[in-house]
């Protein structure tokens, strides 16, 4: 479980980041937190793992402040995927790579051995165990990263932006991947301004603005909410921007899956033949 | 007479044990405004360096075929006699930007060619006029959002008045507020200039309502070409991979079970509403 | 670090400030040749003072004196060495020329790092840009310079984010001995380099589709022009050189210690 509590953050150049946020996450919840860049997200999820200190108000993982913790001590529960695995990529091969943080962490070598064959596996990297990381494509890398996030089986997963520069099959693959780890009791919070993804997934939202949080909630109910659409300047999906310009039919606003709007176009449809 | 005409082009990047691009051939009209899209690995980042010489002058390797810009062989001319015909735009906005100071970058070209400091102002300022960012002309790259420092690319490439500005995923860093102003940024270019545009991009459901020609390439070659409303209608197009916009999505599984909106495919979702609206609103 | 204060550029509205670095330079120079031209204690005193009217002028007196107290070690050292030197090669004795005769060779090197750091202090990386670019140095060499300073940041940030993804993954950077602690930083060095060679490949492309070397002749967008301001400062400049020159040659300089 993730508390932060009044969470004030000003960077060395004195601006305020973060100016007093209240937030709680509990075991397994899918959160996606959301807002325009320079909103204080990354600067918020840093705080999760340590990275990042408040300088006023608490942030307290599992019920231990993180001022009271190295971030290598929280990094063990809470795993985080930067935006550009480039930032992480050292290593002569995948292998080692992933093997990397399992070392920091201090795991006995055949445990180590298992987990980099149980995260190959998971990610579709098996052909590529001995290969060097750098001769990788741009999505084979990005999966590498994830991989050797997901080898110490972090309870929670922090995913920064996880869809850009992805094309549409890859985003599709992340998503399942993403229920996956749901499904196994894991809590995940991305930090993401692309609304279509989230649209798919319908997590919770939480939308940042300016260093506050302005709305927490279904990701269904904000995302097609036309004042929040003024607050933070987000994009409705696509699907709800249709529906937005149906009200005169008496149709609903607050529609943003595919499936959802087809099953109530055909009931309309069969309203006016009638 | 196509400005752009590209011949069973061949590809193979130096070292590379198969070519990024295979047999394409592609023909664009004078102000166009083209869309190519594919799947990771396609091979359009490839072609986008073949329009201003990058491939092969930069890159080297192998080519085979035949490239004609404006009018001129690629391969028989260096990339910056290519640059005054050619934009092009990357993905990163960052690395694009290179002088301490906003106006500095979009004279960089002008300033290699050699333009006299007069008619350099002239067109430093008309294009920070078109782009929208003569307020922040004088800050320093680092102190801008994305969005304007893409904005900033766009200028400077603009600044060389080329016929055709190219676009490598330029919206790939940035949020869809500000990925949607850049597209508008563009689209005005295209039909107030005249400038012929190629934008590569996976975001369909910002992009396909502006283009009138969509090439999808997959695997190094272009696989379907033409009309956007025929090719995202086109069932191939979706089993690619190309990410369908949902408005067009909604319409064709509309039409499945029975309730055709029309004959034009939708690419957007205004749109999508009007075809529902007018098919749905009591007379 | 609180030498590197005194070299970074301060932005404040300044007749110094405004001045055509070129010149300035030229006149940086004629101190350092000057100063190189004496080891009496007296001139260079007179060199360190005339300095602090353009200090003050420049409004920047706080940042030279932080430059001045970065110097100070060294500024010691220099002395320490210097009386050692005397007092062993001279049979263990010190006089009090020997010891006026160090605190020369001190006072030198305070003059360089001085008039060095008035000249960083007050002039902005662009205005120095394009003093390069409009002087006879290269093209290449002033984009160089030019280019390196517009992604000083950049790399800075990038290299606190790549600490940080690192650190995420049970990096201890600060854990071990000195060898331990030199290979902790290899995860972080390592993307750095890759991560400023693909940034270099994309610069590359990007100056490349905007007609770099299409012409031996580049014209530019700003220009230089001398003022006032300039040709006073110049004018000081061969008047100090002209002086400086003169006393070396001609005028018999005494020693404090003579006074007494």
């Amino acid at each position: 479980m993730i508390e932060a509590e009044n969470v004030h953050f000003s960077y060395p150049s004195k601006v305020e980041a973060l100016k007093g946020i209240s937030l709680t996450i509990k075991d397994g919840e899918f959160v996606a937190i959301m807002g325009q860049n320079g909103a204080g997200k990354s600067t918020f999820v840093k705080h999760f793992n340590g990275l990042l200190k408040p300088s006023v108000g608490t942030v307290k993982v599992d019920g231990v402040e993180t001022t009271k913790s190295s971030v290598a001590a929280l990094a063990r529960n809470v795993g985080f995927v930067f935006q550009n695995p480039d930032h992480q990529l050292f290593s002569e091969t995948v292998e080692d790579e992933i093997a990397f943080a399992l070392k920091n962490f201090g795991f006995e070598q055949h445990v180590i051995e298992e987990r980099v064959t149980w995260a190959l596996n998971l990610l579709s990297l098996s052909q590529y165990r001995k290969t060097s990381p750098f001769l990788l494509s741009g999505g084979e890398r990005k999966r590498v990263a994830l991989a050797s996030v997901l080898a110490w089986d972090p309870k929670t997963l922090i995913l920064d932006e996880p869809t850009i520069g992805q094309d549409h099959e890859q985003k599709e693959k992340l998503q399942q991947f993403i229920m996956q780890m749901q499904a196994q009791g894991k809590t995940v919070v991305t930090v993401t301004h692309d609304v279509e993804f989230v649209a798919e997934c319908n997590p919770r939202v939480v939308l940042m603005k300016e260093g506050r949080i302005v709305a927490d909630g279904e990701g269904k109910e904000i995302l097609t909410d036309p004042a929040m659409l003024e607050l933070s300047s987000i994009v409705l999906p696509q699907i709800a921007q249709v529906f937005t310009r149906l009200s005169s039919l008496g149709l609903p606003k607050d529609i943003i899956d595919l499936y959802e709007a087809k099953t109530l176009l055909l009931k309309a449809k069969e309203k006016t033949s009638r | 007479m196509a400005i752009i005409e590209i011949k069973n082009l061949t590809y193979t990047y130096p070292g590379a044990s198969k070519p990024s691009i295979h047999d394409v051939s592609l023909k664009v009209e004078k102000g166009e405004f083209v869309l190519i899209t594919g799947p990771s690995g396609c091979g359009k980042t490839t072609l986008c360096r073949c329009f201003n010489g990058l491939v092969p002058h930069f890159y080297q390797g192998e080519i085979k075929g035949e490239v004609t810009v404006a009018g001129i062989n690629v391969f028989e001319h260096h990339t910056y006699e290519m640059a005054k015909h050619v934009g092009l735009v990357f993905q990163n906005p960052e690395n694009q930007l290179f002088a301490l100071s906003i106006e500095k970058d979009v004279a960089f070209g002008l300033e290699n060619v050699g333009v006299s400091r007069e008619e350099m102002r002239k067109k430093v300022d008309w294009a920070l006029n078109q782009t929208g960012i003569s307020d922040i002309r004088e800050q320093s790259p680092h102190e801008i959002s994305g969005g304007q420092q893409q904005r900033v690319a766009i200028a400077a490439v603009l600044a060389m008045e080329p016929d055709i500005i190219v676009l490598d995923e330029p919206t790939s860093f940035l949020d869809p507020l500000s990925a949607e102003k850049i597209f508008e940024v563009i689209y005005k270019l295209n039909k107030e200039q005249g400038i012929t545009v190629i934008l590569v991009e996976h975001r369909l459901d910002l992009t396909a309502k502006y283009a009138n020609h969509l090439v999808v390439m997959d695997e190094g070659t272009v696989r379907l070409e033409g009309d956007p409303r025929q090719i995202l209608s086109n069932e191939e197009t979706r089993l690619i991979g190309v990410g369908i916009p949902k408005a067009t999505l909604l319409y064709q599984m509309l039409k499945k079970e029975g309730f055709n909106l029309g004959d034009k495919t939708p690419l957007s979702s205004e749109e999508l509403a009007d075809q529902i609206l007018e098919a749905l609103s009591p007379r | 670090m609180s030498v590197f204060d005194g070299l970074k550029f301060r932005k404040v509205t300044s007749p110094i400030h405004n001045l055509d670095p070129r010149i300035k330079f030229v006149y940086v120079i004629a101190i350092f040749v000057a100063a190189i031209l004496f080891y009496q204690i007296i001139p260079l005193l007179v060199l360190f003072v005339m300095q602090l009217p353009f200090v003050f002028l420049a409004r920047v007196q706080r940042q030279w004196l932080r430059s001045l107290r970065g110097a100070a070690f060294l500024a010691t050292f220099i002395f320490v060495i210097n009386v050692a030197t005397t007092y062993f090669t001279s049979g263990y004795t010190l006089t009090a020329i020997n010891i006026e005769n160090a605190a020369s060779m001190t006072l030198r090197f305070v003059v360089l790092v001085e008039s060095f750091s008035v000249f960083f202090l007050t002039t902005s990386p662009d205005h120095l840009g394009l003093a390069l670019e409009t002087s006879r140095v290269p093209y290449e060499f002033a984009f160089a310079f030019t280019t390196a300073v517009r992604f000083v940041p950049v790399l800075a940030e990038e290299a606190q984010t790549i600490m940080d993804a690192q650190k995420a993954r049970g990096l201890e950077l600060e854990k071990g001995g000195l060898l331990k602690r030199i290979r902790n930083y290899i995860p972080v060095l390592i993307p750095l380099i890759v991560s400023a060679i693909r940034r270099s490949l994309e610069l590359a492309e990007a100056m490349e589709s905007r007609a770099w070397g299409a012409s031996k002749k580049r014209t530019n967008l700003y220009a230089l022009r001398l003022h006032k301001g300039d040709f006073a400062l110049l004018a000081i400049t061969v008047i100090i050189i002209v002086i400086a020159v003169y006393v070396h040659f001609y005028v018999a300089i005494p020693t404090i210690a003579s006074f007494f």
